[in-house]
Formats: structure tokens, C-alpha cells, sequence
């Protein structure tokens, strides 16, 4: 079966960008637009991993993140935040939040592949 | 999609992002400091530098590098967004505004100007205030630690002992022994100890055992001594530790960076073992490990070779057994959580699904639709619209009873045609917001380089109007903003000197009026100098030396082709464009244009544009044997002239007296040579039209057909631009009907006459 990831960012361009490469490597990708809207989703799209990015309008990626966590169901599964860069602060931040990895900005299809890899069987 | 598609859709979003950006800022240049906006503008900048970097555009994402990281300081609080601070941003946007058009289009960019900026906004982002006025730097302010999320609280589990159910110890030992292979390199020794927090943030010791176990070949034991009896257990705690010796002829970071998420939840010890001694020291038994039963479909191959060797069975079932220990664990407290939680559980479902149902209402639900689909959406409702008034004519030809069902019918149809067209006009309606403004950022950077201290004010910036018209407003609209700003707006000392606020004012308002949108360009300048400008007028032989003209008509004759009042041309209007191709433009939209100036007070330029250039409320008339519309827009009031009432003026020239009051009387055939003699004005009628002077004219036409909405085909893009007419469309009947341009017309009226060549000598 298929794996499904779910990716939340505001950016079109970079939602766009995940959905191409995931895609190409066999997942298959459900978008979201911000943690609001992550949130919401998250119940139907039942992924086995999620990619998150940090600034986003009405809820950003930590305050995803923590509600994801708080949900019973899916309080384990693996979430990858995208960093601009090797920010430690926002690293920091993120892994409170209970974030499981995180894949540099900008990211080649390898690393991301690879860094999905790393939290999924 | 590929990724040219996805580059596309990133210069989509940095135009948006742009915008963002800029709106913000100026929100926080007039005091706003909510908190949302300075998030709203450093995400703004942040988008564009992801996008950015995965196109790899380096010049790009250096510079919003640069400008987030101080926004990021006026996000935290260490840098105050005060007003010098801000036109540093201001700029700042300007310029990646300029990188990101430079990055789509090709072209460069003013480079000293944006290394000039970056140092401003990194002396900025240290706490320099870009005026060396000597006050300190503002204290960092204590920022608030960020929230610490608690891992989410493992319930205790329940006990299982009522059930019945007998604890039996179990253990780990015993699993089976190997021989560890021999390979080139050097080993490591690892000890890899999870915390609970490791699982609860979704890693799994066994995914990085199998990503350890691809650096190199490894020996791994399992340490089970901390685990409790299963009723002590408790499921979300980490009790496992593991041994792994790791032959490689990788680096210890190598072996560090498979840990990199986990190592704050884990003791890791990694050291460099040499062979003999680990042989020796070895505590534990090792156990070879092969993590292949991760991966959702064993393949033929490892298969093949399980079967070969039959010991790695026992391996597989060691690294399952550790797996499954810890998912039975998690999955007994999850049913027991499960049990006690099911009804609360049911209950948050259902509200949490309510909630997304309620967001989902209120979130503006919009799509993006390309433009093309659009258009071609429009022209197919405009000749919907032909053809059900072609319809309409030729059912009311056959049946003039006007009885029929089909007459209903008809009616319903029309009525249904005009709410289609309404619906589809509304989707193309954009607010003028991102035309005024690009407005402010001309402003800034011409009051900049006239040396300037102007300010834009903008009102009614949501007024919405078709897309065409506000993607053809910016150019007219750009050039008389450059002109208030360098003729219109006086220089602070001259203001002063005058008694005003240095700080010049010019302030753009959009409104709907009468199913037009005007567009008001108000400047508290010194206003025209008439003097001068009639001076002008005369030296460049548009008016004769001695003619007597209004205030107004002088005002108005900066419009004039070939006029220009700077008496050195300068770089920021004076590109060799007047005002009367601005004047020009606004026509070709089908609109007018306005001056009234106070001297001392300013001057003010008023734009009427119709909402759209699609269609058109039209009077269909008759002159000299050919059809005409009239827009609807100019018409103030249509009358049937008496013979009294007309009196001649001049040579050629005749007046009507309305309610006591004269109006120059126009002969719509004279003007547009259908014919050489002048019509009867009793046979005719008077169509009495406002026109952009304000001054009122009566057209003559021959008799009125009627009123209707028509679709405009322009003339322009089908055939050539004909003076005194505006546009044409088809009729009901099918045959093509021009529209006329009221103001070319009246203007011809007062001696300006159409171009004899380019006038119409008959029209099918």
C-alpha cells in the first residue's frame, strides 16, 4: 500500500514542490494549507507521516505539531518540520513541540525521500 | 506539473507575498502593532526565501535573508518598527520586489542600492538606529521562553489483574548466538539508550537501528534488565537499551548523524573500539543484526537468504520480539485508555468535527481559475446575450401580438441572460488595492529623488472593477502620481514659506458612482499655474495669443497634445509623456478625465471608468441612416427640440434653451461627416450629455431605436481606431452598430474637428 504523507505549508510553491516529488517517489500526498486547516484534515487523511513547515498564518507548524500530538491516535505518528535553515532555536522549539525530524529548506527530492525514510518502516 | 509550472506558481505567490508585505509594513508605518501584521509581513518575506532557494535563486534568498532576520528582530521585540525603521523596510521591499521581477524576467537590479540596504537592515538587525541621533539602542526585550509543549502524558494503565490474567515473567535472553562476520575497517562501540520522549515524538528505536545498520556491519545486544514485570510495566516508558559494535569504514559522525532527530531523548555513546579489545569485553551476547523484516515486503533475496541461513531466523525473531514488546506495551495502555475514554472521546470526535465544519465555513473558500477560462467564459455570455436579443427581435417580428407563452419565455430568458452576465462581470471584479498600491512605492521613490517629503493617502482601495480596467489603470495612473509629485507638491521649504505643512500630501480615492468607478488623485499642492500655462499653450500655438478662455478651460489645457509645463524636462515625468496621453489612455478605456485646480490648494484629478469593458447600457439611435449607441453613462436627459427653442449663434453654431438656460447644439451627422449639410433639429432629437469638462452639450440625432445593453467588440483590435467612435458591437438584428465616444464628439463640436482623413464617409 501506498504510503500517505501529509503536508501542510502556506506556501503554494512549496506545497507544489512536496506533491511532485512525493509523488514521483510512490506516496501519496494530501495538502493543507496552514495548522488549522492540518488539523482538520488530519482525521480523513490518516498519514502514516507529515511534513510540516513553521510559519504559517492562523496556526503555525509548533502549535500543529502539539495538537497533532494530543490527538490519541495520532500522538506517534512521525512529523518532519521543513527549516529554512539549521535554525537550533526553531529546531529546539519544534522538537518541544514533539516534532520527530526535520528536513533543511531547500530540499532535494533525495533528501526529503530520505529523511521520510528514516521515520517510517 | 513540472517544475517550470511550479516556478510559475512561486512568481504567482511572490507578487501576492509582495503585496502582503508592503500593506503591511505601511499598516505598521501607521501605528498598527498588531502582532499578527509583523508575523503576516515576515512570512511575507519568508515565502518568498523557501521558494526561492529551491529555485536556486541565490541573489534572491541572500537578500530576504538579510531583510527576515531583522524582521525577525521587530517580531521579537528587540527592534522597534519606529518611522526610520520603516522606510529602511520600505526600501528594503522595494528592492526584492525588484530581485524577484529581476529573477523572472531576466534584467538586473540596482546592486549598489541593494548592498547599500543590507547594510542598513543589518545595521538595523544589531540595534543601530538608521538615524545617528545618539540615543541608545532599545534593550533587547526579555523574550518569552518559548511554550514548552509537555510530551503528551502517559495515563496509567489500568490494572489487568481482575480479569484474571496471571503475570508471567518474561525476558530477552536466550535469543539466538552468531559469530560476528569479519570485514575491513574500524569499530565502533555504541550505546544507544532511548528515553520515553523519543517514542512519544513518533522515532522508533528499531527504524534507527535499521538506518545504523546501513552504515556498516553490526553486532547489536539487547539490554532487557530494566524491564519491569508486566503489571509494574508501564507501556509509554522506555526500557530497552542496546549494544551495537559497528564495523565500518565510516566516520564516527557517520554514525552520529543516523541518531541526529533522537539524540536529545537518548543517552548515546559512541567511541572508537579497537578489535581485540571489543572481542574481549564483549558483555553481552551479540546478536547479528538483519532489520530487512522493517520493510513492508521481504524480497525474494532475503528470503532466499534466510532460508540459506537458517540462524538468521533467530535473529529476525529477536528484532521482532523487541518490536513487539514495545507495541504490545503501547497497545495495552491504549486499550485501556481506550475503554476509559471511549465515550469522552466519541464526544470530542463530534465537537472537533462541528468545530471543522465551522471553520471550514467561515475561512473564505476561494479558487484560482485561470484568466483564460475567464475570458472566454465572458465572450461566450456576450454572445449569449446577441443571441437572445436576436431572439428576442425576430420572435417579436413574427408575433406581434406579444401574447405567446413565448414571449414569457423570452422574458425569462433575457432575465436570466443579464443575471449570467452580472454573475460572470463578477468574477472578473478585482479591488483596485494592488494598483494604488504600486502607487505608494512610485511616491516614495520620486519624492526620494525630487527630495520631497510626501505622503500617500489612500481611500476605497476595495473598490472593485473588472481585472482589464485595473490592469490598463496603472499606467496612466503611474504617470499622474510621478506628476503630482514633481510638479504638483511644492518643496518643503516652499511649503513652509507658504504656511503649510512641509509634508506634502496626495491623497488617491476610488469610489463606485452611477455604475462607474471614479478615481480621484487629490494633491494639496500649488495647483496649475495658469499663467503659465497659457503662456505654454500660446508658444507651442494651441491657442491663438488672444483668446479668452475660463479658468477651467485653461486648467484643462494641460491635456492638450504636445503640452508640457516643466520647463526642463526632468527624469521623472518628463519621459517625453504629457498628460494628454494619459488623457488618451483613460479614453481608450472608455472613460474621462478632469482637472480642478485652487491655486495655493492643489489640484485634484477626477477619472470616471466604467466597470467594465465587456459590456455596455447603450441608447440605440438613428443618424443619417446608420445605427448608433450612445452610452448610456453620458446621457443626462434626451428631448424633442421646438423650433423656438433653437437659436443660432455665429456662422455656423446653434444653442437650445433648456429650462432657461443655453446648450451648445451638436449634429452627431455633421461631426462625423455622414452628411455635409445640417440636420433639422425639430425633425430630430436631442440627446442633452454631461461631458468630462462638466459642461452639458445636446447631441442631435434622428430618432432614438432604443435602449440595451451591448457587448463591446472594440474597433481597435479589428479594424484601426476611428476618432469619434469608441467601440462597436453587433445588434439583435445582426448587424454591427458603432459605438460613440461622446467626448471625441463634443470636442470635434467646439472646432477641434476629427482628422478629415480617418472620418467616417459611410459605415456598413
Amino acid at each position: 500500500m501506498k504510503k500517505k504523507v501529509l503536508t501542510v505549508d502556506d506556501s503554494r510553491t512549496i506545497r507544489n514542490m512536496l506533491l511532485v516529488t512525493l509523488n514521483n517517489a510512490g506516496f501519496e500526498t494530501i495538502q493543507a494549507e496552514d495548522g488549522v486547516e492540518g488539523l482538520e484534515v488530519l482525521e480523513d487523511a490518516n498519514p502514516d507521516v507529515i511534513v510540516t513547515d513553521i510559519n504559517m498564518p492562523r496556526l503555525d507548524g509548533f502549535g500543529f505539531i502539539e495538537g497533532v500530538r494530543r490527538n490519541e491516535k495520532y500522538r506517534a505518528v512521525p512529523i518532519l518540520v521543513l527549516t529554512t535553515e539549521s535554525d537550533a532555536e526553531k529546531k529546539n522549539r519544534a522538537r518541544q513541540a514533539g516534532a520527530t525530524g526535520w528536513i533543511v529548506k531547500p530540499f532535494d527530492p533525495a533528501k526529503l525521500i530520505d529523511a521520510i525514510e528514516r521515520v517510517t518502516a | 506539473m513540472d517544475m517550470n509550472e511550479i516556478k510559475e506558481i512561486f512568481f504567482q505567490e511572490c507578487e501576492e507575498q509582495l503585496a502582503e508585505l508592503e500593506s503591511g509594513l505601511l499598516k505598521l508605518n501607521d501605528g498598527d502593532r498588531d502582532p499578527e501584521t509583523v508575523n503576516a509581513v515576515f512570512r511575507a518575506v519568508h515565502s518568498i526565501k523557501g521558494g526561492a532557494g529551491a529555485f536556486g535563486l541565490d541573489d534572491l534568498v541572500a537578500f530576504a535573508h538579510v531583510f527576515e532576520t531583522t524582521l525577525d528582530c521587530v517580531r521579537s521585540g528587540k527592534l522597534e518598527p519606529g518611522q526610520d525603521v520603516l522606510k529602511v523596510m520600505l526600501k528594503s521591499a522595494d528592492v526584492l520586489a525588484d530581485l524577484v521581477s529581476a529573477s523572472r524576467d531576466g534584467g538586473s537590479v540596482d546592486e549598489s542600492r541593494t548592498r547599500g540596504l543590507v547594510k542598513e537592515l543589518e545595521a538595523l538587525a544589531h540595534g543601530e538606529l538608521p538615524s545617528a541621533s545618539g540615543h541608545d539602542a532599545p534593550k533587547p526585550a526579555a523574550k518569552p521562553a518559548p511554550a514548552a509543549a509537555p510530551a503528551p502524558k502517559a495515563e496509567t494503565p489500568k490494572p489487568t489483574d481482575d480479569s484474571g490474567f496471571q503475570p508471567i515473567p518474561f525476558t530477552f535472553d536466550g535469543f539466538g548466538e552468531e559469530e560476528e562476520p569479519v570485514i575491513e575497517g574500524s569499530t565502533y562501540e555504541v550505546v544507544f539508550k532511548p528515553r520515553r520522549e523519543l517514542y512519544s515524538k513518533g522515532n522508533e528505536a528499531a527504524l534507527l537501528l535499521r538506518d545504523l545498520s546501513r552504515v556498516g556491519e553490526m553486532s547489536i545486544a539487547c539490554d532487557t534488565d530494566a524491564l519491569l514485570d508486566l503489571d509494574k510495566m508501564d507501556p509509554e516508558e522506555s526500557y530497552f537499551s542496546w549494544k551495537i559494535s559497528v564495523k565500518t569504514t565510516k566516520s564516527e559522525d557517520d554514525i552520529r548523524v543516523v541518531f541526529e532527530f533522537a539524540e536529545w531523548d537518548c543517552d548515546l555513546e559512541v567511541k572508537f573500539a579497537d578489535e581485540a579489545s571489543s572481542d574481549e569485553e564483549q558483555p553481552m551476547r551479540p546478536v547479528p543484526f538483519d532489520l530487512s523484516i522493517l520493510d513492508d515486503a521481504p524480497s525474494a533475496e532475503d528470503e532466499d537468504k534466510q532460508a540459506e541461513h537458517g540462524s538468521d531466523q533467530t535473529v529476525a525473531e529477536a528484532v521482532s520480539a523487541a518490536e513487539t514488546a514495545t507495541s504490545i506495551a503501547k497497545a495495552a495502555g491504549a486499550a485501556a485508555r481506550a475503554a476509559e475514554r471511549k465515550e469522552s472521546a466519541a464526544a470530542a470526535a463530534a465537537a472537533a468535527q462541528n468545530n471543522a465544519a465551522a471553520a471550514a465555513a467561515s475561512a473564505g473558500q476561494t479558487i484560482r481559475v485561470d484568466l483564460d477560462r475567464v475570458d472566454r467564459l465572458i465572450n461566450l455570455v456576450g454572445e449569449l446575450v446577441i443571441n437572445q436579443a436576436m431572439l428576442s427581435q425576430s420572435v417579436i417580428e413574427n408575433d406581434a401580438t406579444g401574447t405567446s407563452s413565448i414571449n414569457m419565455g423570452l422574458e425569462e430568458l433575457q432575465q436570466l441572460t443579464r443575471e449570467i452576465q452580472d454573475s460572470v462581470m463578477a468574477i472578473r471584479a478585482q479591488p483596485v488595492k494592488p494598483v494604488f498600491q504600486r502607487m505608494s512605492r512610485i511616491v516614495r521613490e520620486v519624492a526620494d529623488m525630487v527630495g520631497k517629503q510626501i505622503r500617500l493617502v489612500t481611500e476605497g482601495e476595495n473598490t472593485e472593477v473588472d481585472k482589464t480596467v485595473i490592469d490598463k489603470l496603472a499606467e496612466p495612473l503611474t504617470h499622474m502620481i510621478r506628476n503630482a509629485v514633481d510638479h504638483g507638491i511644492e518643496s518643503p521649504e516652499k511649503r513652509e514659506a507658504a504656511g503649510k505643512n512641509p509634508e506634502g500630501t496626495i491623497k488617491l480615492t476610488a469610489k463606485h458612482r452611477s455604475g462607474r468607478i471614479l478615481i480621484e488623485l487629490q494633491d494639496d499642492g500649488a495647483g496649475i499655474n495658469r499663467e503659465r500655462v497659457r503662456q505654454k499653450a500660446i508658444d507651442n500655438d494651441i491657442i491663438a495669443a488672444d483668446a479668452n478662455l475660463s479658468d477651467d478651460e485653461i486648467d484643462n489645457l494641460i491635456f492638450m497634445a504636445g503640452f508640457s509645463t516643466a520647463d526642463k524636462i526632468s527624469d521623472i515625468s518628463g519621459r517625453g509623456v504629457g498628460m494628454d496621453v494619459v488623457k488618451r489612455s483613460i479614453q481608450a478605456l472608455g472613460g474621462r478625465i478632469s482637472i480642478s485646480s485652487r491655486p495655493g490648494f492643489g489640484s485634484t484629478f477626477t477619472m470616471s471608468l466604467p466597470l467594465t469593458l465587456a459590456v455596455l447600457d447603450g441608447m440605440v439611435v438613428t443618424v443619417a441612416g446608420q445605427t448608433l449607441v450612445v452610452p448610456l453613462t453620458a446621457i443626462v436627459e434626451t428631448l424633442q427640440p421646438e423650433a423656438s427653442a433653437i437659436h443660432s449663434f455665429g456662422a455656423s453654431q446653434r444653442l437650445i434653451s433648456i429650462r432657461n438656460s443655453f446648450c451648445p447644439l451638436v449634429d452627431v451627422g455633421r461631426v462625423l461627416n455622414y452628411r455635409s449639410t445640417q440636420a433639422n433639429p425639430v425633425e430630430g432629437v436631442a440627446l442633452l450629455v454631461e461631458s468630462e469638462g462638466g459642461g452639458q452639450r445636446a447631441l442631435m440625432v434622428d430618432a432614438i431605436q432604443g435602449q440595451r445593453q451591448v457587448v463591446i467588440k472594440s474597433l481597435e483590435a479589428n479594424y484601426t481606431h476611428v476618432p469619434g467612435i469608441a467601440a462597436a458591437t453587433i445588434l439583435g438584428d445582426g448587424r454591427v452598430a458603432l459605438i460613440l465616444d461622446v467626448d471625441a464628439v463634443v470636442a470635434a463640436s467646439r472646432g477641434q474637428s476629427l482628422r478629415p482623413e480617418m472620418s467616417l464617409a459611410a459605415t456598413g
